[in-house]
């Protein structure tokens, strides 16, 4: 018997994984629930079909809903978070003239530390320099803002940071559009692939824990749907943790690279879930681990404080109050919805909603609502932390 | 504003670009500009200062627009994409046909209405074909597909063509499946172990 219809919307990249492998392996089904899973070309659209009921849920850059409870790009709908599909997976890429500046230079491209990489980076650019990001509110434009203005090139005001879809951020190297970019997988192996960018830094070396891609709902569908609500979680969390056990990967990699999902050879979805990424044509191999992280250290919680740093930069940036800006953020991330869903199941659930973010450089043990919980280190490139507001 | 409504279509297929233009032609007097190339799109847009931006919603490069909603310098016109709930179902009805319209700040939703009645109506042709040219192409490929099956059975079991049919046919309804699925597990298991 097929269980209820949902219609999820999502991009073709590597962390659309967690909904792709619910419904193909049948996460989704145990929960009574039928995925119809349909893809989208940019992410505006995909916003777009969430606000008008298109889609019941959303693969959905983190920073999205939380611009639209600031009222940022246009009028919509509520939107709630009622969970995170994944923490980390993107990559930062040069164009070849760019990077063959660097290695002029001395950089080794030991695609680890994100201040000297600034430091080579920032000694090779004119005032010119241009970067693409696939999105005006995403991980991938906060993380290169916090990056080089902590390096000292105060961005926006000294890059150009440009708006360039995923698919179609290959070509915009190409042809000379941007000197760089910040992507997700496969896109930036893909580059490396044409010959045509080589990787400079994974986005875990700014912030070794940042919230990457969410699963949004209308708030207004999620407080009618509860019982809906609560299975999606569940699959996905299932999904998640059938993705993080290694043995996995090849069979992921496979049922990803399928034409109706990412498209690509299964080989370079491979890297990213495993951590081995080849950074250059030449075939330099660099290995990072949990590159992308799906459940490790309660990786889907979605905690207020992740919100908070979101909400309290875009107000920031934008000139809006910052004590409102994080008070508004923190409510899209339903915390509350995601412990109604998995209270009753093995998954272990955080004691508290928020945490200070940066504050661990190790991963660590902190107690949770029942027993115990590892986290995963947390800490951003330039040791500062975050402190969120008392909820 | 009670001036000339200016428009900019985004679509860089020519033929679609005219009859998107007549039928907006049809809806009032505009001034309609297309830009074709999505190349550096935003500054195009920028620099044509129009009232609404339509633009089919499977183009990826669509995203660069939102860096127009961010506008916010003085002479910069605010351009917002157009999701009103309040609007009896025309945002919906433009995503669900496949539009997306940016649409600047405070104009008269009398003035657009229209427009975007006029371009739904098109889009959802557009839509239709888009549909009907998949279909077609799978229909295309499953035949072939089917055609490869029974020559492999006919071949394998001295059949004939309407008897290796019968077994395709057969076999899918006692598997619950489709005819074009089994004929397709049966290409790709032969090519293995040829």
């Amino acid at each position: 018997m097929k269980g209820a219809p949902l219609k999820i919307g999502f991009i073709p990249l590597v962390d659309a994984a967690p909904l792709i492998i619910a419904r193909e392996l049948g996460f989704a089904e145990e929960e009574g629930i039928d995925l119809e899973l349909k893809r989208s070309a940019s992410w505006s659209a995909l916003r777009d079909l969430l606000y008008v009921g298109q889609v019941d849920a959303a693969h959905m850059l983190a920073p999205v809903p939380v611009a639209g409870a600031l009222g940022l790009g246009g009028a919509g709908v509520p939107l709630s978070v009622i969970s995170v599909l994944s923490i980390n997976g993107n990559v930062i890429g040069l164009g070849q003239e760019l990077a063959y500046e660097l290695r002029n230079k001395g950089h080794s491209f030991s695609f680890l530390n994100a201040k000297e990489a600034g430091k080579a980076l920032i000694g090779s650019i004119n005032d010119e320099f241009r970067i693409g990001v696939p999105f005006p509110f995403s991980m991938h434009a906060e993380l290169i803002y916090y990056w080089l203005s902590e390096m000292g090139l105060p961005a926006p005001l000294g890059v150009s940071v440009r708006t360039i879809p995923p698919s179609v951020m290959v070509d915009a190297l190409k042809a000379g559009e941007i000197d760089a970019f910040c992507v997700g997988e496969p896109w930036g192996s893909l580059s490396v692939e044409n010959n045509v960018g080589t990787l400079l830094l994974p986005t875990c070396a700014i912030w070794k824990s940042a919230p990457e891609k969410v699963l949004a709902t209308r708030t207004a569908w999620a407080e009618s749907e509860p019982v809906l609500r609560d299975r999606l979680i569940r699959a996905v969390w299932r999904a998640a943790r059938w993705l993080s056990d290694p043995s996995a990967h090849s069979l992921a990699t496979e049922v990803l690279s399928r034409n109706e999902y990412l498209n690509v050879p299964a080989e370079l979805i491979g890297r990213a879930l495993s951590g081995n990424l080849v950074i250059s044509a030449k075939g330099e191999e660099r290995k990072i681990p949990g590159f992308v992280r799906f459940y490790e250290g309660a990786a889907t919680f979605p905690w207020k404080s992740q919100a908070e740093w979101i909400g309290d930069r875009l107000a920031s940036r934008n000139g809006l109050d910052r004590a409102k800006g994080r008070e508004a953020a923190a409510r899209t991330f339903r915390s509350d919805f995601y412990r109604a869903a998995l209270g009753g199941t093995s998954a272990v659930l955080p004691g508290a909603s928020s945490k200070l973010e940066g504050a661990l450089s190790q991963p660590a043990v902190v107690s949770a609502a029942q027993g115990h919980l590892e986290l995963e280190a947390d800490s951003f490139f330039d040791g500062q932390i975050f402190e969120p507001s008392r909820t | 504003m009670s001036e000339l409504l200016s428009i900019v279509v985004v679509e860089s297929d020519r033929d679609r670009a005219l009859q998107i233009v007549d039928s907006l032609r049809k809806a009032g007097e505009i001034e309609i500009y297309v830009i074709g190339t999505t190349t550096s799109l935003s500054r195009e847009v920028q620099k044509r200062q129009p009232d609404v931006v339509l633009i089919d919603i499977e183009n990826p490069s669509r995203d660069t627009l939102e860096e127009l909603a961010l506008a916010s310098g003085p002479l910069e016109r605010p351009v917002a994409m157009f999701v009103d709930q309040s609007d009896d179902g025309l945002s919906a009805a433009a995503i669900e046909a496949g539009v997306s319209a940016y649409v600047v700040d405070g104009l008269q939703p009398g003035r657009l209405k229209p427009i975007l009645d006029a371009a739904i109506a098109r889009f959802k042709m557009f839509e239709r074909m888009r549909k009907e040219l998949a279909a077609t192409k799978q229909a295309l490929e499953e035949r072939k597909v089917i055609d490869r099956a029974k020559g492999m059975l006919m071949k394998a079991k001295g059949l004939s063509e309407n008897e290796a049919y019968d077994i395709l046919r057969k076999t899918a309804m006692g598997q619950n499946k489709r005819v074009a699925d089994v004929a397709d597990a049966l290409v790709t298991a032969a090519g293995l172990l040829s």
